[in-house]
């Protein structure tokens, strides 16, 4: 048992992640390539034509996916964060710093596969629906997430107060949705019913569950391959820098 | 309890000898509600329509004004990190300037707004119904913007930063708020809206003052 | 397989507008950013390699 935590801690250091790192990555990204080819086998050529929305749902197949990389990888990059707070181990600070761009770019692919679904579906681009607003919102948080590491020199200041706002944002989601969810039953007349989701085949599901391992394993890979990137640049004047590099 | 106290006297005190801060906020929220009405033109109907969301859309940027200024000046000259050494706990110096900081620029926007409701043909319930609302979420918005003031403490473009931070986290109270206004003019009960404002404001004055002091200690390492 | 022509395929019965501009979206984003994540990830090795080889080269000069 406590072999195995020294073997944990030994991972959190930043000399021995930089190479663990760069084995995984490989891996990640055949998995996120071999996924992907069999999700979009199933989202154009197995799945049915729907009866209601003609091909024109075949978006489904990246949207759902992307809005719910949007969602974990903010959970995932919070918690990377708080982990670096509580335990003041530099590789979290790092992790949650790689995440954000990431969790930004699927938050935003959410939105615009959003606005493409909606406008053959509901007659416009942008409705203001609860989902919608939310992850509209949730790609602000992401922003000024990014933001502020941009503009604080000192990387462990970077670091812990970076923590700080994703867990207040964290604490903030549940209130953000369900306030956004009230506030568009109020406005219900105005807007249409858009919570009938089209009534969803077995290989629907399917694809789109290939379709959400193929952009987890991406958002790994990726993740990864940034942190890399921030631990040399963060540690490049430490003696192993000098030696890890052939 | 002393400490804060004497917390709150002093920045009300540091705040009253330099007028022009706290009048500034206060003239921008009058400026932006009566700028509305201008760009949008006369008719009651529409602006009656409109005058909750631009009346706490107008509370919600006013508050931000003053913010940057909330720990700026006790960090620049060393008396953050003096109370940081003080035997009192800093959450609570915290809190009363956070309180102190409502008082400023949160409490003369409550008891401006059903002035400034009059410009948008509220009747007596509604503005009654506003300045509650508003007196519920202006408090909650000093709370969560500390939070982004002592995040953004000494940081580049501070003040940009701080809005694009803390906007964000405004918009439920801006929903709650406005919504209770605008359920009650059209004939609903805002007391769900405002017990959901309240309790908001519960949840962020027992979290907010902690989390203030939390990103404060990292300013100041 | 219920597409009869590669063109049917392409029209995605008259959305595709739509179907290809998400697609393409999430192709074009999702091959950019792990390509400049890696340039960033090369150039601070560039940069890191380049630095050792001075330092290395000082050494030298130095011992000669």
């Amino acid at each position: 048992m406590r072999q195995s935590i020294i073997q944990w801690f030994r991972f959190a250091s930043p000399q021995s992640f930089y190479p663990l790192a760069g084995r995984m990555i490989p891996w990640f990204w055949a998995s996120a390539i071999a996924f992907g080819i069999a999700g979009l086998w199933i989202s154009f050529f197995v799945a049915p034509t729907d009866a209601q929305q003609g091909e024109g749902y075949r978006i489904i197949f990246v949207h759902v996916p992307a809005s719910w990389m949007s969602m974990f990888l903010y959970l995932i990059m919070a918690f990377w964060a708080g982990l670096g707070l509580a335990l003041n181990t530099r590789v979290s600070g790092m992790m949650a710093q790689a995440i954000a761009p990431t969790g930004a770019l699927m938050a935003l692919l959410s939105l615009w596969t959003g606005a493409l679904w909606g406008k053959p579906m509901w007659g416009a681009w942008w409705v203001w629906d609860a989902r919608l607003t939310s992850e509209l919102i949730l790609f602000f948080l992401y922003l000024g997430f990014m933001a502020l590491q941009a503009a604080i020199d000192d990387p462990r200041r970077a670091d812990k107060a970076g923590a700080i706002l994703a867990l207040v944002g964290v604490v903030n989601i549940p209130i953000i949705y369900f306030s956004v969810k009230w506030w568009n039953t109020l406005h219900q007349g105005s807007t249409i019913n858009l919570t009938k989701a089209p009534s969803m085949a077995q290989t629907m599901l399917w694809g789109m569950l290939l379709m959400a391992l193929c952009f987890w394993m991406y958002s790994i890979a990726v993740a990864l391959t940034r942190v890399r990137a921030i631990i040399l640049e963060r540690e490049r004047h430490t003696e192993w820098v000098k030696h890890a590099l052939e | 309890m002393n400490a804060f106290l004497a917390t709150v006297r002093r920045d009300l005190l540091l705040a009253l000898r330099r007028k022009s801060e706290v009048l500034t906020a206060v003239f921008f929220f009058v400026i932006v509600t009566s700028l509305f009405p201008l760009g949008i033109g006369p008719e009651p109907v529409l602006l009656k329509k409109i005058a909750p969301g631009i009346l706490w859309v107008a509370a919600l940027l006013a508050t931000l004004l003053g913010l940057p200024r909330l720990f700026a000046a006790d960090h620049v000259d060393g008396t953050l990190e003096q109370m940081a050494l003080s035997p009192s706990p800093l959450g609570l110096l915290v809190a009363g300037k956070i309180l102190a900081h409502w008082l400023l620029c949160g409490l003369p926007l409550v008891l401006l707004a059903p002035v400034l409701g009059l410009q948008f043909d509220l009747d007596a319930s509604t503005l009654g119904i506003l300045t509650l609302a508003l007196f519920l979420g202006t408090p909650l918005l000093s709370l969560i913007g500390a939070i982004g003031a002592a995040l953004t403490l000494g940081v580049r473009g501070g003040g940009v930063l701080l809005a694009l931070l803390v906007l964000p986290l405004y918009i439920p109270a801006l929903i709650f708020g406005a919504g209770a206004v605008e359920a009650h003019i059209a004939g609903l009960d805002a007391g769900g809206h405002l017990s959901l404002l309240a309790a908001m404001l519960a949840v962020a004055a027992f979290f907010a003052p902690w989390a203030t002091t939390a990103a404060l200690r990292i300013a100041l390492e | 397989m219920h597409w009869n022509s590669v063109g049917e395929f392409f029209a995605m019965g008259g959305y595709a507008l739509y179907v290809w501009g998400s697609f393409g979206a999430c192709a074009v984003l999702m091959i950019a950013e792990p390509f400049l994540a890696k340039r960033r990830l090369s150039e601070v090795r560039k940069s890191l390699i380049r630095e050792r080889l001075a330092d290395e080269l000082e050494l030298q000069q130095r011992s000669q």
